[in-house]
């Protein structure tokens, strides 16, 4: 089924994704349109064209694949199911995630899997072609972000302040270079075979969406951040 | 009718631009275009726009736009005015009357330039002459506020949402090189027509989304240097700031920005030697006027226009190139709206300014 979204309100272009019987839904000519498949389970949709802030917040399962960029927060609190993006995502993507995956064909803006988080089987991943902007993983407690630092020639995929108040989960980024001035209660290091392996299906889930070879990529050096369950949180704010 | 600062709402903003390096003409219509998509980032509290290169025919007077309350309060503004500059031309801007748009105050019009003795007289500088004129109307004339005064530009803006004041200013009518727009939802405090954005002084127009937690450190250092924060919201205290920084302190636009959005002490720390020194050098001298909070900006300024974030980027901005015209707005789809062929988007990094010129053989 086929929506034209030209000019319409998105609370009207959200009504009709939820009423369509379709399984499999296009919307044409989107621009700007907000909230667009929230809460939305068991549903493909196709979005050629530029979708609004919180594409996919909720999502509780269906598919969403954007011929184009997305703007700001979009995963939002997402539950479970897919978001393909054949472009760049906005700030904040992946924001509050606690399970499905996003992929992002170019880059991410700041706060990239900001607060995800992950309880027994929901497991979050944001993948990420390019780069990202400062704070990416900003309190993260759970979740994988990975960054294949795509075209950047080594260089490190990422902004300032990777990894503030990270407490769970963990970052994988494909560059020569460790980031700097990351806080004391994450650790980094170079990524081993093990650690590679345990994101090959992912970056594979990268390659077969947009391209690629994921051994070939996951042959080159990766750093991988955790938070250190060494230097905790304690007494930051009192003696506990 | 409450005024800022009487009552407190809790509460995002819109805000876009487009601009021309070529110096091309374009008319309002566009830029209302851009502002109405972010329509659900407003409230109907407050919308407004600045054009650049609009008064052709006047463009070495300074404009005046002024909103009156009263007829007493023109008629002291205008004593004034008759005073202190000679009046090339005074009208009424027109307008068109629009059903969402109430409650319109008196809107004036004026082409001025300063008298020669009196200007002779006063040892400033034309800018400084004109400037504090400005500050005396709005300070200490109850119900007159001058809320534009550059030259060969000018500010339109009234409570209500973006694309009826729009067309509330018949802004189809008027062609500049250079569009700014705001939409506003308000925080914390209430809409009227004076608490619009842009606010302007002199070439300057700032438009702003997010909220400064800095203002009242900012507002008490930059009173201090002439300037009345008396429209008791917080944008207006950037307008000054860059006022005072470029104007009286001579600033780059990009040490402004520096000053304003600048770096945290350990990010300083990892640059090189120069750079280390030069940017502990500008948080020192102008502690006070760093802007803390959240914030996307646009700085409207003649021949020119730049766009900032906090250092936090906290707000969202993108950027939109095509051919000869720089588009720059809070969501991409305020650009795609008015340009859907364009082709370099990108999203500048916190605290980093971009500065769009127009190109060195344009004359406006």
């Amino acid at each position: 089924m086929n929506i034209n979204a030209r000019g319409l309100h998105f609370k009207d272009l959200n009504a009709q994704i939820r009423a369509a019987q379709a399984r499999d839904i296009v919307v044409e000519n989107c621009l700007g349109q907000r909230y667009i498949g929230s809460g939305l389970a068991g549903k493909n949709v196709v979005i050629n064209g530029l979708p609004g802030n919180a594409l996919g917040a909720y999502l509780d399962g269906s598919t969403i694949t954007v011929y184009g960029n997305t703007q700001e927060a979009t995963g939002d609190t997402m539950n479970e199911g897919e978001i393909v993006i054949f472009g760049n995502a906005g700030d904040a993507t992946g924001y509050a995630m606690r399970g499905g995956r996003i992929y992002v064909q170019g880059d991410s803006g700041y706060r990239t899997g900001i607060h995800m988080k992950e309880y027994q089987d929901k497991i979050p991943v944001v993948v990420i072609g390019g780069r990202v902007g400062s704070f990416l993983g900003e309190y993260q407690a759970g979740g994988v972000i990975v960054v294949l630092g795509i075209g950047q020639g080594g260089q490190l995929p990422v902004g300032y302040f990777t990894g503030t108040g990270m407490h769970g989960g963990k970052i994988l980024l494909r560059s020569d270079f460790e980031p700097e001035g990351l806080p004391p209660q994450v650790i980094c290091r170079e990524a081993t075979a093990e650690d590679k392996q345990a994101v090959l299906e992912f970056v594979e889930g990268y390659c077969q969406h947009f391209g690629g070879e994921a051994a070939q990529l996951l042959s080159q050096k990766f750093f991988m951040l955790l938070p250190n369950t060494k230097n905790p949180y304690k007494q930051l704010y009192v003696n506990n | 009718m409450q005024r800022e600062g009487q009552v407190r709402i809790p509460a995002g903003c819109a805000i876009s631009s487009i601009f021309s390096r070529s110096g091309k003409r374009i008319d309002g219509s566009k830029i209302v275009k851009s502002i109405e998509i972010m329509h659900d980032r407003s409230n109907g509290l407050g919308g407004g726009f600045a054009g650049y290169g609009i008064y052709p025919e006047y463009k070495n007077a300074y404009a005046f736009h002024v909103f009156y309350e009263n007829i007493e309060a023109k008629n002291a503004c205008e004593d004034f005015l008759d005073h202190h500059f000679d009046i090339i031309n005074l009208s009424k801007i027109p307008i068109r009357k629009n059903p969402r748009i109430t409650n319109e105050p008196l809107i004036w019009r004026y082409f001025v330039n300063p008298f020669p003795t009196k200007l002779a007289d006063s040892q400033l500088d034309e800018q400084e002459y004109v400037f504090r004129s400005v500050v005396r109307v709005n300070d200490q004339m109850p119900g007159a506020y001058i809320f534009s005064c550059g030259k060969n530009m000018g500010v339109f803006k009234a409570c209500g949402y973006p694309e009826d004041v729009g067309d509330f200013y018949r802004l189809e009518e008027y062609e500049g090189y250079s569009w700014t727009a705001h939409g506003r939802y308000p925080t914390n405090t209430p809409g009227w027509w004076g608490g619009a954005h842009p606010f302007a002084l002199l070439d300057k127009t700032i438009v702003h989304n997010g909220e400064i937690s800095s203002y009242d450190a900012n507002r008490r250092f930059i009173e201090m240097y002439g300037y009345r924060c008396n429209l008791l919201t917080d944008t207006e205290v950037i307008t000054y700031i860059v006022d005072y920084l470029v104007r009286k302190q001579g600033l780059t636009l990009t040490e402004m920005a520096n000053v304003i959005a600048a770096p945290f002490w350990s990010t300083i720390s990892r640059k090189p030697e120069e750079e280390k020194e030069r940017l502990t050098f500008l948080r020192n001298a102008f502690s006070s006027l760093l802007i803390t909070g959240p914030f996307s900006i646009l700085l409207g300024f003649e021949g020119g226009l730049l766009a900032l974030n906090d250092r936090l980027k906290l707000r969202s901005m993108v950027v939109g190139e095509k051919d000869d015209m720089v588009y720059i707005a809070s969501e991409e789809s305020a650009i795609r709206v008015i340009e859907p062929h364009v082709e370099k988007v990108w999203s500048p990094r916190g605290g980093e300014p971009v500065i769009v010129t127009l190109d060195k053989s344009v004359n406006i």
